[in-house]
């Protein structure tokens, strides 16, 4: 009840109701079908929310993406892997076109979110962010107060009334285990908080315009052990309601916390698949090697 | 030695009576002794007062050191501060109160100090009056003389076109106005004189040191104190209220003695409209170079522009100011709003004000200001831009809401210093319309109240006046400190304010955590 409601305060907000897709797992999809494009081993995937084809970027000269296709299933938590500098940050920068920022960027191929070509030049970013929400590795809470913090995202689409930003702020603090500890303290300072609430802060930041998609580049990689087990466990939570693609570097935790795995590698996608199969019987030998340790 | 000067000087000093060799006796307050270097004599210097008395006209005296018989501090010595001719050192003999009822007898002491209460009642009560509707005839006659000269300007550029001149009923009778108002003023004028003369002849007689005696106006009377009578708690009164006359009135003697007031509030409003006029240009300047304008050989051009700007030596901008402001600006103003003015030959904008000068000063702080700012938004990490985009925002939202907040104390910073710096600088005021002394100050009672276009005082200029065209170097030196303290202490006033309310910002924002 509460999520229509922001819903139509929010303009372009996904149509699809968060209860259809609560109970899609993995067990639903047939995994073992696997479809082999161009050599990457390819899970059939159902109903997906982002189709990436042939994409492409250039920073300046230095190509960072060498043709990545793949999709992304609704509602699950799709993790990418990869070595350090292999492009899983870029890549998950286009889904919601951060490079935009970076001067002498250039990308080709497409990326389609709900059928919509999210590359071309023409489309509204913001519009664009507020379905693809980010959070980074480094939790970089504004100098502002904690509501000010979660109602940010409102109040730049517009919103002013108190009770919806009241509510809003509720929820998504309340969605991403914070309310507890922040709920007699709203009007302090978000610096005064820990990292680890930082970082919960920055993804209830990214509930509160009620994205469909949370991109999270390595969430986890500045905190403590019970912290990070905080984050999983939120992402174990938002699944369904959200589709979640999260970079890691931490195998027990990508295997913990996905459903499906991507394997980058020097740019190029090596590999995608159902986590319990990619971490059990992996196709490709890189792969193997990556997740086992054996890798340079 | 600004610090111990400035502070010193206002402590009432004591008060010597020295008899020298030569019989001689001086009265005088003990200023320094030194060692002529050639000869090896010691010699010591004595600020005696009553300048007009002296046979040189001078109130500063030098005399060898060995050349005393002796020294003594009479507890009865009065000093004098007066309007003119500095201090005087003397004796009171006698009281003579003409003009006034008053007893003839009891001790002179006492009589002094009736008389010269009653002296300052009269003052208050006849003639201040009188001075008081003569500055509001004065108003009314330039406001009359203004229209006079609007009409006979538009009847002018009339009659140059059409050969009948227009109906001149407006202009008689404004003339005739003008000359009641006229002979109104100057009847006041007559009896204000008489009024004053007539209080000059209440006079105190004073024996001099070397025992002549002297009649001293009681209104030529502003201060009088004995120090060598006076306690230290009379010392520390008398010292405040020295402090207070400095900020509170208005200069006297060609600015060596008296309050800087007039210089103080023109320092101060000319730094906050400097301020104003400068900051907003330099946070657009900035904003726009660093997060708008796209990287390329102009801005690049631009940016170093700003910053040789910043090197320029002041004078330069004060040149610019009077080119452009004084008579650019201000003369198209004068042309615009003012042509029966202008044609007369009077500028009202097109000669240096407050408002040119602190333009000036804007144009040299803002280049500080717009690298601040430009600097300040380039230290924000770029998690926060990225944060705030990742949620939809816009370019401007994010700079609106994230980013200038943030700059705020770094910019605050850069402000601080151009501040400082453009409260010290005198060289571009003086050609822009720092004035020694100005009638009124660029706020007041009178419509519209502020004046934009009145000269002003200035404490830099106040020191480089009194220190360098004086024409009594020992006398103005007491106030060349005070002024450099005062000056040095607004600045720091100022500062510190903006440093205190830039720390409290950067409370806000900094972290506790890691
Ligand atoms: N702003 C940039 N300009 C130029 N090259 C960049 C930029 N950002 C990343 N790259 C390059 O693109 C490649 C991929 O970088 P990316 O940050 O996506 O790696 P990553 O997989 O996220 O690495 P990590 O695990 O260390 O975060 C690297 O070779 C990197 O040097
Ligand atoms: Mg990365």
């Amino acid at each position: 009840m509460l999520h229509c409601f922001t819903k139509s305060v929010l303009p372009d907000a996904s149509d699809s109701p968060a209860e259809d897709k609560r109970p899609a797992g993995p067990e639903r999809v047939s995994g073992s079908d696997l479809s082999h494009d161009g050599g990457t081993p390819q899970p059939a995937i159902g109903d997906p929310v982002v189709r990436v084809d042939d994409l492409h970027l250039y920073y300046g000269r230095n190509e960072a993406l060498q043709g990545i296709s793949m999709d992304f299933a609704r509602g699950q938590v799709t993790a990418l892997i990869g070595p350090s500098g292999c492009g899983k940050s870029t890549f998950l920068r286009c889904l919601n076109r951060m490079n935009d920022l970076i001067d002498d960027v250039r990308t080709t191929g497409s990326i389609l979110l709900d059928g919509q070509d999210i590359t071309d030049p023409a489309l509204d970013v913001i519009e664009l962010r507020r379905r693809v929400g980010m959070v980074f590795q480094r939790a970089t809470p504004f100098p502002k107060t904690i509501y000010e913090n979660v109602a940010y995202g409102l109040r730049i689409a517009g919103v002013s009334n108190r009770a919806a930003l009241d509510e809003a702020v509720e929820r998504s603090l309340r969605r991403a285990a914070l309310w507890d500890e922040v709920s007699d303290r709203l009007r302090e300072s978000a610096l005064g908080l820990s990292g680890g609430q930082h970082q919960r802060l920055c993804i209830a930041r990214a509930i509160a315009v009620n994205p469909e998609i949370i991109l999270m580049d390595e969430p986890c990689s500045a905190l403590d052990p019970r912290s990070t087990l905080r984050i999983e466990d939120l992402m174990a939570e938002l699944r369904g309601e959200y589709t979640i693609i999260t970079v890691t570097h931490n195998m027990q935790q990508a295997a913990r916390v996905s459903d499906y795995t991507a394997f980058l590698y020097e740019g190029e996608l090596i590999e995608v698949g159902l986590t319990k199969d990619l971490f059990t019987k992996p196709q490709k030998k890189e792969t193997e090697d990556y997740i086992t340790g054996r890798f340079g | 030695m600004v610090l111990v000067n400035g502070l010193g000087v206002f402590w009432p000093a004591a008060i010597a009576q020295v008899e020298l060799a030569d019989g001689e006796t001086v009265l005088g307050a003990w200023v320094r002794e030194e060692t002529n270097p050639d000869t090896d004599e010691e010699t010591f210097q004595l600020k005696t007062g009553n300048r007009e008395f002296d046979p040189q006209r001078m109130d500063f005296h030098w005399y060898p050191k060995d050349s005393i018989r002796q020294v003594s501090y009479p507890s009865d010595v009065y000093v004098l501060e007066r309007p003119e001719n500095g201090d005087f050192f003397g004796f009171l003999d006698d009281v003579q109160t003409p003009s006034l009822e008053l007893p003839g007898e009891g001790e002179p002491s006492e009589r002094f100090q009736a008389a010269l209460a009653e002296v300052r009642r009269e003052q208050a009560n006849t003639i201040e009056p009188i001075a008081r509707q003569l500055s509001l005839l004065n108003g009314q006659l330039q406001k009359i003389g203004n229209k006079i000269l609007k009409l006979e300007y538009r009847n002018k550029r009339a009659g140059a076109e059409a050969d009948a001149s227009l109906p001149d009923d407006d202009l008689a009778q404004l003339r005739a106005e003008e000359g009641e108002i006229k002979a109104q003023s100057d009847q006041l004028v007559a009896e204000k004189l008489a009024q004053e003369t007539a209080l000059r002849s209440n006079v105190a007689l004073f024996r001099t040191a070397s025992g002549e005696v002297q009649e001293i106006p009681l209104t030529n009377i502003v201060r009088w104190y004995q120090p060598n009578a006076m306690g230290p708690a009379a010392k520390i009164k008398h010292y405040a209220a020295k402090i207070w006359e400095l900020l509170a009135d208005e200069p006297r003697e060609s600015n060596t003695e008296g309050g800087l007031f007039p210089a103080i509030f023109g320092t101060v409003m000319l730094v906050f409209l400097m301020s104003i006029a400068c900051f907003p240009l330099g946070v657009l300047a900035g904003v726009y170079l660093g997060e708008y304008a796209r990287e390329g050989v102009l801005v690049r051009m631009v940016r170093i522009a700003v910053n040789n700007l910043a090197g320029i030596p002041s004078i330069v901008y004060g040149i610019f100011g009077l080119g452009f402001f004084v008579y650019g600006l201000g003369g198209l103003v004068d042309q615009w709003f003012f042509p029966e003015r202008a044609a007369a030959g009077v500028p009202t904008y097109g000669t240096g004000g407050i408002l040119w000068a602190s333009m000036t000063l804007g144009l040299l702080t803002v280049p500080v200001a717009i690298v601040a700012t430009e600097e300040a938004l380039r230290t924000i990490p770029r998690g926060f831009r990225e944060g705030s985009y990742a949620l939809g925002a816009t370019k401007f939202q994010t700079l609106w809401r994230v980013l200038l907040p943030m700059a705020t104390p770094g910019m605050m910073t850069g402000f601080i210093l151009a501040m400082a710096r453009a409260a010290g600088e005198v060289a571009p005021l003086m050609i822009t319309g720092v004035v020694k002394l100005a009638p009124n100050l660029p706020l007041d009672g009178q419509f519209p109240f502020f004046h934009p276009d009145r000269k002003f005082m200035h404490l830099g200029f106040h020191i480089f006046d009194i220190a360098y065209q004086s024409p009594n170097v020992e006398a103005s030196k007491p106030m060349v400190y005070v002024t450099t303290l005062l000056l040095v202490l607004i600045v720091l006033v100022m500062s510190g304010a903006a440093i205190y309310l830039r720390n409290q910002m950067a409370k806000r924002f900094r972290s506790r955590t890691i």
